[in-house]
């Protein structure tokens, strides 16, 4: 008797000092995430008015001006890469979950990894080879091109793991009503997967938006607004690097008010994703 | 002599190299209810996913021998063509979580695309939902989800949607083994008020269940059909040892 209780005691107290230290490792952790939201919001927030919304950049020297353009070029680049992505991205995410193995599977994985783990300005290197250069222009469509390449795996696998995760019960409870295959998955296990898919999407959208180097050399920056997609374009990201990296004064507080619009937007995408994901859970 | 509906002739059934139905052959009555028993592992499941080949579809799944669908070569069909004459249900409820139950009853024409008509759908999702005893119980929300129902109910709304396609047979994999005596004792009495019209094959591991409904019984033991005859005869007075000893409950 005298064994077990001290054993519970001990059981006890490691519970507790588990439990003491994840949280302070999570306020740790945490530190940081505040001190940027803070800081950002304490220096961007004064420059961020109605005018810097609707407006257009004004030259050096001139006081005011916007980043209307650049609000309108990330939301425009982002949406195309997005529409890129998906079909590529669910179509491969359906293969892989639906194949499991095979030599096409272990390459699709393989390559997925490796877009993954490659480097962002990479991917606008080729952007730039395979479509600034030939087309002489920088675009808007180019940058869509290199930012729906860095989109692509969080899809593919957000989409696979979702489908893996739909019961076998489902798909046969479909075939045994004398429905097709093709027709099981397009009907039965992708909308059942849809909540996943979209999630997956949203984040992969939040992450992309405040991607820098792969528009560096492909939507380039404009100070005009410009809605044709095979012309430079501006995108939250570039005016923060540009206005940053330049000598006035004005410019560097519009970067501040930038960065603060740019994370107000991201923050906005990873609530909508988590919205999203417990609104269209689907109970099975 | 009553007519049979299926019939399989030196049936085999392989999952790879693992042979798991050895030489089954047994006739199926129409319009009764033929129970399958036998030890776990046994392959029930796989003889009932022979007659709707959905066995095939089983990585290494591979049938030998003959089935015949009446009078025709039920191997020679078309796959698709034949799981939509023969209907299954599952041992864990399966309705699609994404349609309301109004749409899970008539599932087998949308999800196959065939159009009907408005007042059609409704009339086949009346009458299906009343077969499975459920349309008092769900009339007044059947645009809900599926998925809110109970257990019981959920296993009657995959009955009615196998209903809807007008199944020739209906193949039910232990229906009732997820669900409490209540809901069991209403599936139960349920396949007895269809066996008017559409022959029903049941596995089950309960040897009271299969007293209650079954016209017919086969034993299966180890992939071989041990014995098959009426239910009353194999339980009082059966040929075979093995049968005797699973009825006795030696095993399984
Ligand atoms: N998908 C599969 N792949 C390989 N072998 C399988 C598969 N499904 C079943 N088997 C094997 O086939 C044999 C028969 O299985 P089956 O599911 O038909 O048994 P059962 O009689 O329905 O058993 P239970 O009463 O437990 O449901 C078992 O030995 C099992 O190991
Ligand atoms: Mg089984």
């Amino acid at each position: 008797m005298k064994e077990i209780e001290r054993n519970c005691k001990k059981r006890l107290f490691l519970n507790w000092f588990v439990q003491a230290l994840v949280f302070v490792i999570t306020g740790l952790s945490l530190v940081p995430l505040f001190f940027i939201l803070f800081y950002l919001t304490k220096q961007g927030i004064g420059s961020v008015n109605w005018s810097f919304l609707t407006h257009l950049p004004r030259p050096v020297g001139e006081s005011g001006g916007g980043v209307l353009n650049a609000i309108i070029g990330t939301l425009i680049i982002a949406s195309l890469s997005t529409i890129m992505a998906i079909p590529i991205g669910v179509t491969a995410g359906i293969y892989l979950a639906e194949k499991k193995t095979g030599k096409l599977v272990h390459l699709l994985r393989l390559s997925t990894d490796i877009l993954q783990s490659t480097p962002s300005i990479v991917l606008g290197v080729i952007a730039y080879l395979w479509i600034v250069k030939p087309a002489q222009s920088f675009s808007a469509f180019s940058g869509s091109v290199a930012l729906a390449m860095m989109m692509l795996p969080t899809i593919v696998s957000s989409t696979e793991e979702t489908l893996k995760l739909i019961p076998y019960t489902l798909k046969e409870a479909s075939l045994a009503l004398g429905v097709p295959y093709y027709r099981t998955v397009l009907k039965v296990i992708l909308p059942s997967g849809i909540s996943g898919i979209l999630t997956g999407t949203l984040l992969g959208i939040a992450r992309i938006a405040g991607e820098t180097a792969p528009l560096l050399f492909t939507a380039f920056g404009s100070p005009y607004l410009n809605f044709n997609l095979f012309k430079p374009m501006n995108a939250l990201p570039l005016v923060i690097f540009n206005y940053a990296s330049s000598p006035y004064l004005e410019w560097w507080r519009q970067a501040w008010g930038a960065s603060f619009i740019l994370i107000v937007m991201v923050l906005c995408f990873n609530l909508l994703a988590k919205w999203g994901a417990s609104k269209w859970k689907i109970k099975f | 002599m009553e007519d049979k509906i299926l019939i399989t002739e030196k049936l085999y059934a392989y999952y790879g190299e693992h042979c798991v139905l050895k030489d089954v052959n047994l006739e199926i009555p129409k319009f009764k209810i033929t129970a399958i028993m036998g030890p776990s592992g046994c392959g029930k499941t796989t003889l009932l996913r022979c007659f709707n080949r959905l066995h095939e579809l089983s990585p290494g799944g591979r049938i030998e021998g003959q089935i015949w669908l009446g009078k025709t070569n039920l191997l020679s069909l078309n796959p698709i063509m034949v799981r939509r004459k023969i209907g299954m249900v599952f041992q864990r409820p399966n309705p699609f979580p994404t349609m309301s139950i109004y749409d899970n009853v008539i599932a087998g024409y949308k999800l196959n695309g065939i159009k009907i008509k408005r007042e059609e759908a409704d009339q086949i999702v009346e009458t299906s939902l009343k077969k499975a005893a459920l349309w008092n119980e769900v009339k007044d929300f059947l645009h809900r989800k599926g998925t809110f129902l109970s257990g019981g109910q959920q296993q009657r709304l995959c009955i009615a949607r196998a209903l809807a396609m007008h199944p020739e047979a209906l193949l039910l994999d232990e229906p009732t083994s997820a669900l409490d005596p209540k809901s069991t004792a209403h599936i139960e009495e349920l396949i007895i008020e269809l066996k008017d019209s559409v022959t029903i094959v049941i596995v089950t591991h309960n040897i009271g269940q299969a007293g209650r409904v079954a016209d017919y019984t086969a034993f299966l033991y180890l992939g071989e059909l041990v014995e098959f005859g009426p239910t009353e005869r194999l339980f009082t007075a059966p040929k075979d040892k093995r049968t005797e000893e699973y009825l006795s409950g030696k095993f399984g």
